[in-house]
């Protein structure tokens, strides 16, 4: 028997992975679950999954987990965590139940300060329900209810999540992080760890948004998908920390 | 004992302190009590209106649809509910502000200028127990001891100064009835 | 027993809740039923509990899914309008199979109709409320003192039966003061929410839990609706209550009427003695489970001529009291809405042209 280099998380359960071929979910997965075992508060964590194509997340964290209504993510980690403010709670959720049904969920949340944790992963696009325009589907972009591309004029600019979370004063740590690399992938687990690290300190409301990608309903190939991220919505959605309460306290 | 009064008047005159004052005393002496309020917006403004009932047996329905008492403490009450009271009821007229006479010639007609004797006692604050001991005079709805009680138990903290001007209006109240009006 | 007090129903329906041991309230603001937040905003956080003002009703009642998943007591309160804007969270809840207790303080519509008292969401309350194959436990207080004893029982039926219970009042239940006497806690012998997620290092059997509604598999998904049902079935058979009032031998005429309207009803009742036409009450006070079996069992064997329901509605519980009645007698209905208590005399007079 040779030497043991890697092993999967124990933060994930055996349960086989349902997400499509080149979908980053399960990238972001074993981030999260590895935040969790490394901080040793996976046996103390509640997670919220969401609607859309992590609908079935709670099959695949090994904790406690709380599938919720389509955008009501947020309001359930709230009942949670006020009733069992000692544990670690997190919301998972992609772009149309955070930024489409559970706008308002996700503003109050942060507004509150409640101390959770969201995941926010944006891919410009409804997955589950077969590739339809979401609020962060980008100008031009074709989508199954945007057939000729998506017109600012008839739907609007799609909104930058991140940006407008931070402006709300009880947002502790709102960062936007990508994984279609090995250095991003690193970044972004140091983004989710501190995240976390910030609920446990009771510093506030902390959100991680991930840039992410659709090869099937963008109808591309995983390599040509990562390649449209990094030139489509790298551009509109920055990477960077928009908020850091820790920062200004002189915290790392 | 069965009286169904409604008590109304402008926002302020303290309307739904009076019939809850009085729930309160009836509860205390055992008699069966309900007190309806209107709500909403129709409290914010314009006129206020409780209906208080108290009686030796279980009360059917809060809403009163024949009143045995009507307490009018502005004029807008008095044209709106006059037409509820029962033939031979009562009719307390806030005869200060209200200007007008009613038109029912079958109810027995109270007029008591409630603002010109909390004038005299010093506070407009206190006319509806002004009008509070007028009723109790009339009618013998509750003993004073009771009232006198109900306001020390309301009345604490910061609004324990109040308690003596509350007893001193209901005192007022009683006694205009008694130089004016037989019981 | 306690002493007496004079309180206004909502702010008795909130104490009674904290007495009966529930911590946490999730709410937003609604007239007629705005002083159950403020008395709750008021005293949980002095007894150990936690009051939060949700940003809307549906957020309020995930709120009270997340808490209930987590094994609080944990309750919330609205009035027709907002309960509708509840209704999705409500079927995750049932679905779910979690308790909580959701009170309903009546208001007349449809629409942003009024806040006057109405009658009019006994349909919603107890055919469903929400989306799938369920039931909410439904009882309807007819005194502010029936609401307090009852709100004791909601907890204690929420828990049992791991399923949302719903207080049915209206406008008046809400805002009317009556003396009431608060009991101690029941303290009722429960089964231990080992169900509940409350992170892994919690768990009895070292297994994690999952609070969820979701069962793709058909098959899946009908082994809970038949345990739904089953739980259902034991609801009927062992949770059905009413109250029976003047129903004697002598019957011309049998009334059925739940909360307020039955309060008039019983003064009706009084006021046809004195003309010399018997009549009785039968009031249901769960309105789901629904009476059914003592209705029908006056339907074939009393001698009274005719049913009548007095609602404050269109004519929703009527319904129900024909399939209980089941063709024996004729069944009519009186009824007024949009926010008017209907008056003694007019019943009275309804109740002659139909005799």
């Amino acid at each position: 028997m040779g030497k043991i280099v890697y092993e999967k998380s124990k933060g994930l359960t055996d349960t086989p992975l349902h997400y499509c071929p080149g979908c980053l979910h399960g990238v972001v997965h074993k981030l999260i679950a590895e935040c969790l075992v490394e901080l040793d508060i996976l046996d103390k964590t509640i997670g919220v999954a969401p609607v859309g194509c992590a609908v079935f997340s709670y099959r695949y964290f090994n904790c406690d987990m709380h599938e919720a209504a389509h955008g009501r993510a947020p309001a359930v980690a709230t009942g949670i965590k006020r009733a069992l403010p000692d544990s670690v709670v997190f919301t998972y959720q992609g772009d149309g139940d955070l930024a489409s049904i559970g706008t308002g969920d996700i503003v109050h949340v942060a507004h509150r300060g409640e101390k959770i944790t969201t995941i926010f992963i944006n891919n410009a696009i409804y997955g589950m329900t077969g590739g339809q325009m979401a609020p962060t589907t980008l100008p031009g972009q074709k989508t199954t209810t945007s057939p000729y591309g998506r017109d600012p004029a008839h739907c609007g600019m799609p909104y930058r999540v991140s940006e407008m979370l931070a402006t709300i004063p009880s947002a502790a740590y709102i960062t936007r992080v990508s994984v279609y690399d090995i250095p991003h992938i690193v970044r972004a687990k140091a983004a989710i760890k501190k995240a976390f690290q910030m609920q446990i300190e009771g510093k506030g409301f902390s959100l991680v948004e991930v840039l992410s990608t659709c090869p099937t309903n963008w109808g591309l190939t995983p390599i040509e998908s990562i390649s449209w991220l990094k030139e489509n919505m790298e551009p509109y959605y920055p990477l960077g920390v928009y908020k850091d309460v820790s920062a200004s306290e002189g915290g790392n | 004992m069965h009286e169904e009064i409604i008590i109304s008047g402008f926002g302020g005159q303290g309307v739904m302190l009076l019939g809850k004052f009085l729930s309160e005393a009836a509860m205390e002496e055992n008699k069966q009590v309900s007190w309806l309020p209107s709500y909403g917006p129709e409290m914010r403004g314009g006129t206020a209106n409780c209906h208080v009932i108290i009686s030796d047996e279980p009360i059917a329905s809060p809403v009163i649809v024949e009143s045995t008492m009507l307490v009018a403490m502005n004029r807008p009450s008095l044209e709106k509910f006059q037409k509820t009271i029962k033939k031979g009821g009562a009719l307390f007229i806030n005869s200060s502000i209200i200007d007008i006479d009613t038109d029912r010639s079958d109810v027995i007609v109270y007029k008591i200028p409630v603002n010109d004797i909390a004038s005299k006692i010093g506070s407009q604050k206190i006319i509806n127990m002004v009008m509070c001991g007028a009723m109790i005079q009339a009618k013998k709805l509750v003993s004073i001891d009771t009232m006198i009680n109900v306001f020390k138990e309301n009345l604490t903290g910061s609004k324990e100064k109040f308690i003596d001007l509350n007893i001193a209006a209901l005192k007022e109240g009683m006694k205009y009835f008694s130089e004016n009006y037989k019981s | 027993m306690g002493k007496k007090i004079l309180m206004k129903g909502n702010e008795a329906v909130a104490e009674a809740a904290i007495r009966a041991n529930c911590r946490f309230f999730f709410g937003y603001p609604i007239t007629p039923q705005n002083e159950i937040p403020e008395y709750m905003s008021r005293e949980l956080p002095k007894r150990g509990g936690v009051y939060l003002q949700a940003e809307a009703e549906f957020a309020a009642i995930n709120m009270i899914y997340g808490a209930a998943g987590s094994g609080a007591r944990v309750m919330t309160s609205s009035s027709s309008p907002g309960i509708s804007l509840m209704a999705e969270g409500i079927s995750y809840i049932i679905g779910a199979q979690l308790p909580c207790v959701l009170v309903n303080m009546v208001r007349g519509g449809p629409g942003l109709g009024n806040i006057a008292p109405a009658q009019s969401d006994y349909n919603q309350a107890v055919k469903g409320t929400t989306h799938g194959d369920v039931h909410l436990i439904v009882l309807a207080p007819s005194s502010i003192q029936e609401a307090v004893d009852l709100m004791y029982d909601a907890f204690d039926l929420a828990d049992l039966y791991r399923n949302p219970v719903l207080v049915l009042g209206d406008g008046m239940i809400g805002q009317m003061m009556e003396p009431v006497e608060f009991k101690e806690a029941t303290n009722k012998k429960l089964p231990p929410k080992t169900w509940a997620a409350t992170g892994t290092r919690n768990s009895p059997d070292g297994k994690r839990r999952i609070i969820n509604s979701l069962f793709m598999e058909p098959e899946d998904l009908e082994s809970l609706n038949l345990a739904l049902q089953k739980k259902y079935k034991e609801v009927v058979e062992k949770e059905v209550r009413y109250e029976l009032y003047k129903m004697d031998s002598k019957l011309d005429v049998i009334f059925t009427a739940y909360g307020t309207t039955s309060r008039i009803v019983k003064y009706v009742i009084k006021k046809l003695e004195e003309e010399g036409i018997h009549a009785g009450l039968i009031r249901p006070i769960t309105l789901w489970p629904f009476p059914q079996q003592i209705i029908g069992e006056y339907a074939s064997n009393s001698s009274a001529k005719a049913f009548v329901s007095v609602e404050m509605s269109s004519g929703q519980m009527v319904e129900d009291v024909r399939l209980s009645v089941n063709g024996k007698k004729p069944v009519y209905f009186y009824g007024r809405t949009g926010g008017i208590v209907p008056e003694p005399k007019e019943i009275i007079s309804y109740v002659k042209s139909i005799l």
